[in-house]
């Protein structure tokens, strides 16, 4: 799977019924968090579902597992987290993901209202990216 | 004779189509709507006749300082104050209680004083004396309410003792839509010296708030719940109470005199609106008012009665679904949780078919944790609200079962 095999296959989804039964399934080929990942550490504030997203940098390139309570959101999550696949740290702050969202038609979900909208696990992402350029 | 199906004419956006479809309003909790009238004061004083208040002798000044001042009378009239002086323009309800906290609470409450509010409180009447007790040394109380969402007299009274120094409630809660007895309340707690604030942002859109009769102390409401615009409250406090409170803030309008070395304040309420006030939304509040004087308070009651009864059923026919907040005295706010449905995902759905109610923890995340839940969904009803709001409602949570469930 990758982005562009991802805006293909939106791309044939006409109705919000097809576009969130497809997201669902996305997000449930995820697996699932364990208690111990649930943590506060991993948790992202400001979305109104419970949003857990872990990082791990290997050979100078990030991958994220994460999770979440609700199962659209979950596959959103999915969406998020094959965006960001192995890409390093300069890849990830350079990728416009609205942009992304637009072409997939789930541009609502990257929307300014934060608290519904996904913005902030994009932006803890991005902290991770930046931190770690910082060193 | 009240016609819902007419008054929502009143109101340009609820004809509108939301991603093709009906508008289907179910936040008024949060925010009403604004009825055509207010938009188009607002407008009109802008295109026509817009200058600053309470300062020039010239014709536009003149004109717009009457037109802000009729505001606060209208006002004044609509919740039956004794003057016009103890109406004071905040931004929203949040700052008329931090105004409370801090011109009030911070000069008269001692480590050894207690702030009771209930647990169903929002943030604004919580972290503010929270944030108060802090400062103070002042102990946070809580009473509680019972599982259904009732207001319990004894669990009130059992927690108002001669420490308590200021009772702060809301007179209708946001989560539950539990109606507080706020005039017993304030009887009550009179006897011990307490003084009483009530937050009455969802009680004044539902009923009518009479501070005489209540006897408040205080009692803050935003504009923007009211059919008003946003970015406009009031604070209503007894004028000898105000009298002595300091100032909020600082700067001009709220002074008598400056010297280089010293002011003299203005008496309330300009003492409490330092520099230029929300001058148009004042008005648009007033206008709104005027609008909402065009009914019998009591109609309104009765349509939002009848429709809180419906939607009750309605919504206690849907299979796994749990209404949170059951009191026999409530008002049209129902938050709900359904067996297997994130209020997130459930949200997506409603909106994709035109309705726009809140999920979350509506701004009372410890009530909504202590009831057991980290998110809700609640529909909140207006003036303009109709049956068919709450069968399209219904008829999307069965749609949004299958779909899920």
């Amino acid at each position: 799977m990758s982005i562009e095999n991802l805006i293909d296959d939106f791309s044939f989804l006409e109705s919000w019924e097809d576009k969130y039964k497809y997201l669902i399934e996305l997000g449930n080929a995820l697996p699932r968090f364990s208690d111990e990942q649930k943590v506060d550490e991993w948790k992202i504030s400001g979305c109104q579902s419970q949003v857990w997203i872990i990082p791990h940098f290997d050979n100078n390139h990030f991958y994220f597992e994460g999770d979440s309570d609700a199962i659209i959101v979950r596959g959103i999550i999915a969406v998020v987290l094959e965006i960001f696949k192995d890409k390093s740290a300069q890849e990830i702050l350079d990728i416009d993901v609205e942009e992304i969202f637009d072409k997939l038609g789930l541009r609502e979900h990257v929307s300014s209202n934060r608290r519904s909208g996904m913005l902030s696990m994009v932006d803890k992402i991005r902290f991770y990216a930046q931190s770690s350029l910082k060193g | 004779m009240f016609d819902a199906y007419k008054i929502r004419k009143d109101f340009p956006i609820l004809e509108k189509k939301i991603e093709g479809k009906r508008n289907t309003y179910l936040d008024t909790a949060a925010s009403a709507q604004k009825p055509q009238c207010v938009v188009d004061i607002m407008m009109d004083v802008y295109l026509n006749e817009y200058a600053n208040v309470h300062r020039g002798s010239y014709y536009l000044s003149e004109k717009i300082t009457n037109r802000y001042e009729e505001s606060r009378k209208l006002i004044k009239n609509f919740i039956n104050a004794s003057s016009e002086r103890e109406v004071i323009f905040t931004r929203n309800a949040t700052e008329g209680i931090n105004i409370v906290a801090s011109c009030f609470g911070m000069d008269n409450l001692n480590a050894n004083d207690e702030i009771l509010l209930s647990t169903a409180e929002h943030h604004a009447n919580l972290v503010t004396w929270q944030q108060c007790a802090k400062e103070t040394g002042a102990k946070l109380i809580y009473f509680d309410l019972d599982e259904n969402g009732e207001f319990v007299w004894d669990k009130f009274i059992n927690k108002l003792t001669s420490k308590t120094k200021i009772v702060a409630v809301t007179a209708m809660s946001n989560v539950l839509g539990t109606i507080f007895p706020i005039k017993e309340i304030c009887k009550e707690a009179h006897k011990f010296g307490a003084k009483v604030l009530i937050d009455a942002c969802q009680f004044i859109v539902h009923d009518k708030v009479d501070v005489l009769d209540i006897d408040c102390d205080f009692l803050v409401f935003s504009g923007h719940k009211l059919y008003g615009p946003t970015g406009i409250g009031v604070l209503y406090a007894k004028y000898d109470i105000l009298e002595k409170m300091s100032p909020y803030q600082f700067g001009g309008d709220m002074i008598e005199h400056v010297y280089y070395d010293k002011t003299i304040f203005g008496l309330p309420p300009q003492k409490f609106e330092a520099g230029t006030p929300a001058i148009v939304q004042a008005i648009g509040l007033g206008e709104a008012i005027r609008y909402l004087n065009n009914f019998d308070i009591n109609d309104i009651k009765k349509h939002e009665q009848e429709l809180t009864k419906y939607t009750t059923l309605k919504l206690q026919e849907v299979d796994g679904l749990k209404i949170i907040g059951n009191a026999k005295n409530k008002g049209g706010v129902f938050s709900f949780d359904i067996n297997g449905i994130h209020p997130q995902d459930l949200a997506f759905v409603l909106g994709k078919e035109g309705i726009g109610v809140r999920t979350g923890h509506f701004c009372a995340e410890p009530l909504v944790n202590k009831l057991g839940y980290n998110s809700l969904t609640r529909a909140s009803l207006g003036i303009y609200s109709t049956k068919e709001d709450i069968d399209i409602l219904i008829e999307t949570l069965y749609k949004a079962k299958k779909f899920f469930i």
